[in-house]
C-alpha cells in the first residue's frame, strides 16, 4: 500500500516537474529565477530596503494602467465640431465619466504617478542615508539618478495629455522653463514644442515621448539597475553589528559582508 | 611517397578586391532601379575589380605560371625546404583575416546603423526648426482701430493647425506719424514664462467684432497688463513694472495693405522709452520667455533657433 501511494506521489511530482525541467534544461531560466529569489542578503536588512521594490511595483502599475488608458485616449488637439471641445480632452472626459471603471484606472495612473515619484525620492533617500551608494555601487547610483530624471520626464510629458487649461498652461510654463537653460535651452524648448509655440504636433509628440520613448528607456535601465543589485548584493544598514564583525552572526558565512566580499563571492561563482 | 605539395594546398592570399567587386554589384543593382547609366558604371566597376580579384587569386598558381611547372620533377628532397619556408611565412601575414572580418563587421554595422538612424533622428528634430516663419495675417480694416485705445485681437495664425494656433495681441492705433499710421502691437505672452497676460481694466465686450477667424474686443480704458500665473505686471507700453519678468512684452511688426492691418513677425523688446507713436523701442531677436535679451545674462543665450 505504502509503496503504491509513494509511486503515485512520485508520478504526480514527475508530471508537475516535467515542464519545469524541460524549461530549465533548455534555458537555465529556473536556475536563474531561483538564484534571483533565494540569493543571500544580510541578516539584518531593514524594512526601508523594500522601497526599491515598491518603486518597481509603482512603475509596473503605471505601465499597465497607461497601456490600458492608451486604448481609449486620443492625442488629438483639433476641435470636435459636434461638441466644440478638443478631441483629446473629450476622450479624457469619456474615460472618466462614461467608460466602466475608467475613473478608477485613470485615477490609478494619475495618483500612481505621484506615488512613483515620491517612492523614487524615498528610495533615493534610503540609499543615501544607508551609505549604499559607496563603492562598488556608484554606478547603480548614477543609473538611479537617470531613472529619477526619466521619471520626472514622464511626469512632465504626461501632465499635458488631459489637454485642459491647467495642463496646457503648465506645459507652456514648463517648456519655457526649459528654454531658460543656458546655451541649448532655447533649442530644447523648441524641440519640445515641435516649433516656436505649442502647436498641432506638440500633443502627439508629448504622447509619443510619454508612452514609448521614456518608458522603454526606463525599463532598460531598471533591468541594468536590478542586474547590479543582484551582482553586488544588498547593503547592511549602517548600524549593522553583523557587517561590523561584532554581531552574533560573526564568524559565519560572510553573507553580511557586502561590497568587496560580495564581489569576490560573485567571482568565485557562488 | 606522397607529394609534399599535397600537404599545403594552394590558398589564395588575402585580397581586398572583392570589396570593390561587391560595391560594383551594389551600384549595378541600384542603377537598375535609378538609371541605366549608373547600372553601366556599376557593371564597369564590378568588371574591373573582378579582373583584379581573379589576378590575385591566380597569382603563383599554375594558371599564372604555366611554364614554370617543370621543376615539379624535383621530388621530395627539393620540396621539403619550400614547404618549411611556407610555414615560416604564415605568422608574417600582412593583414590577418580575422582582423579584417572584425573591422568590416563593425564598420558595415556602423554604416548600416547610421543610414537607418540619421534620417529617423533628423525627422524627429528638424521639423521643429524648419519652416517656422509665420505668414503675415490680416486682422481687419484700419477703420476698426480707434486712436489711443487698445483692442484685444485674437486670430488663427495657421489655419491648417486649427484652434491650437490661436494667438492674442493687444493692438493700439497711435495716430499718424510723418504721414504714416502708427500701431503698437503687443504680444500676450508674458516675458516671464509665457502665460497669457490680461488687460488691466474693463473691456467693452458688447462691441466685440468677428471677421472670419479674427476677433476684436475693444477695451474701455486699461492701465497696463498683468499675468495671472506669477504676478508679472507691465505698463501700457509693455514695460515691466513689477514681478518676475526679465524684459518688456514682445511686440509684432505690422504692415498695411489695401487699408487692412497685417500682423507680422514677432520680436523681443528689452524696454521702451516714451510712449505712443514717438516711443523708442529697443528691439532684439525674438527669444523665448524668461531669456534676457540684453545685459550680462543675455550671454547665456548666444544663439537663437530659427523662429
Amino acid at each position: 500500500m505504502a509503496t503504491r501511494r509513494l509511486t503515485r506521489k512520485d508520478q504526480i511530482q514527475q508530471t508537475i516537474l516535467y515542464p519545469v525541467d524541460w524549461l530549465e534544461e533548455r534555458s537555465g531560466l529556473v536556475g536563474a529565477i531561483k538564484y534571483f529569489l533565494f540569493r543571500k542578503v544580510p541578516g539584518d536588512t531593514n524594512w526601508f530596503q523594500t522601497l526599491g521594490s515598491a518603486t518597481l511595483t509603482a512603475f509596473i502599475v503605471q505601465a499597465l494602467t497607461g497601456s490600458i488608458l492608451a486604448m481609449y485616449y486620443k492625442p488629438d488637439p483639433t476641435i470636435d465640431p459636434r461638441t466644440k471641445l478638443p478631441v483629446a480632452y473629450e476622450s479624457m472626459q469619456h474615460i472618466t465619466n462614461d467608460l466602466w471603471a475608467g475613473w478608477l484606472v485613470r485615477g490609478m495612473h494619475r495618483w500612481g504617478a505621484s506615488v512613483f515619484i515620491i517612492l523614487m525620492f524615498m528610495h533615493m533617500g534610503r540609499v543615501f542615508l544607508f551609505g549604499a551608494y559607496k563603492y562598488p555601487r556608484e554606478l547603480n547610483w548614477i543609473i538611479g539618478v537617470l531613472l529619477l530624471a526619466m521619471g520626472l520626464g514622464e511626469g512632465f510629458t504626461g501632465y499635458l495629455l488631459p489637454w485642459d487649461q491647467t495642463s496646457y498652461w503648465a506645459t507652456v510654463v514648463g517648456v519655457n522653463l526649459n528654454g531658460t537653460a543656458p546655451f541649448l535651452g532655447p533649442f530644447l524648448a523648441q524641440f519640445l514644442n515641435g516649433g516656436t509655440y505649442i502647436g498641432s504636433d506638440t500633443l502627439s509628440r508629448f504622447y509619443a515621448i510619454h508612452m514609448l520613448m521614456i518608458p522603454g528607456a526606463i525599463a532598460a535601465l531598471i533591468g541594468l539597475h536590478l542586474y547590479l543589485v543582484i551582482r553586488l548584493g544588498v547593503t547592511s544598514p549602517p548600524w549593522s553589528k553583523e557587517a561590523a564583525g561584532t554581531g552574533p552572526l560573526d564568524g559565519q558565512a560572510p553573507n553580511g559582508r557586502v561590497g568587496r566580499a560580495g564581489l569576490s563571492r560573485f567571482r568565485r561563482g557562488q | 611517397m606522397t607529394e609534399p605539395h599535397d600537404d599545403h594546398p594552394h590558398v589564395p592570399g588575402p585580397s581586398l578586391w572583392p570589396v570593390g567587386f561587391a560595391v560594383g554589384i551594389v551600384v549595378l543593382l541600384v542603377g537598375v532601379i535609378i538609371s541605366w547609366w549608373v547600372a553601366g558604371l556599376g557593371g564597369l566597376i564590378a568588371l574591373a575589380f573582378a579582373f583584379l580579384w581573379v589576378r590575385d587569386l591566380t597569382a603563383g598558381t599554375a594558371l599564372a605560371h604555366a611554364p614554370d611547372v617543370a621543376p615539379e620533377t624535383g621530388g621530395p628532397a627539393a620540396g621539403e625546404p619550400a614547404a618549411a619556408a611556407a610555414v615560416d611565412e604564415e605568422p608574417e601575414e600582412r593583414y590577418p583575416r580575422s582582423k579584417f572580418l572584425e573591422l568590416s563587421t563593425l564598420g558595415l554595422g556602423g554604416v548600416i546603423g547610421g543610414i537607418v538612424t540619421a534620417p529617423a533622428v533628423g525627422f524627429m528634430i528638424a521639423p521643429a526648426f524648419l519652416k517656422q516663419g509665420q505668414k503675415d495675417h490680416d486682422i481687419g480694416p484700419l477703420t476698426d482701430y480707434p486712436e489711443g485705445k487698445y483692442l484685444i485681437v485674437t486670430y488663427m495664425a495657421d489655419a491648417s493647425q486649427g484652434e491650437v494656433s490661436r494667438r492674442t495681441a493687444f493692438v493700439r492705433y497711435n495716430g499718424q506719424l510723418k504721414g504714416q499710421p502708427s500701431f503698437t502691437i503687443i504680444s500676450n505672452h508674458c516675458a516671464h514664462l509665457g502665460c497669457p497676460v490680461q488687460a488691466n481694466g474693463p473691456l467693452d465686450e458688447k462691441n466685440t467684432k468677428q471677421i472670419g477667424d479674427v476677433t476684436l474686443i475693444p477695451t474701455v480704458s486699461i492701465a497696463g497688463f498683468g499675468c495671472p500665473c506669477h504676478g508679472g505686471q507691465y505698463n501700457t507700453e509693455g514695460n515691466r513694472t513689477a514681478g518676475p519678468p526679465v524684459r518688456a512684452l514682445d511686440r509684432y511688426s505690422f504692415s498695411i495693405r489695401n487699408g487692412h492691418l497685417f500682423i507680422g513677425k514677432p520680436f523681443s523688446v528689452s524696454h521702451v522709452d516714451g510712449a505712443g507713436a514717438t516711443a523708442v523701442i529697443h528691439k532684439w531677436t525674438f527669444s523665448f520667455p524668461g531669456e534676457h535679451v540684453n545685459g550680462l545674462e543675455s550671454w547665456l543665450y548666444p544663439i537663437q533657433p530659427p523662429h
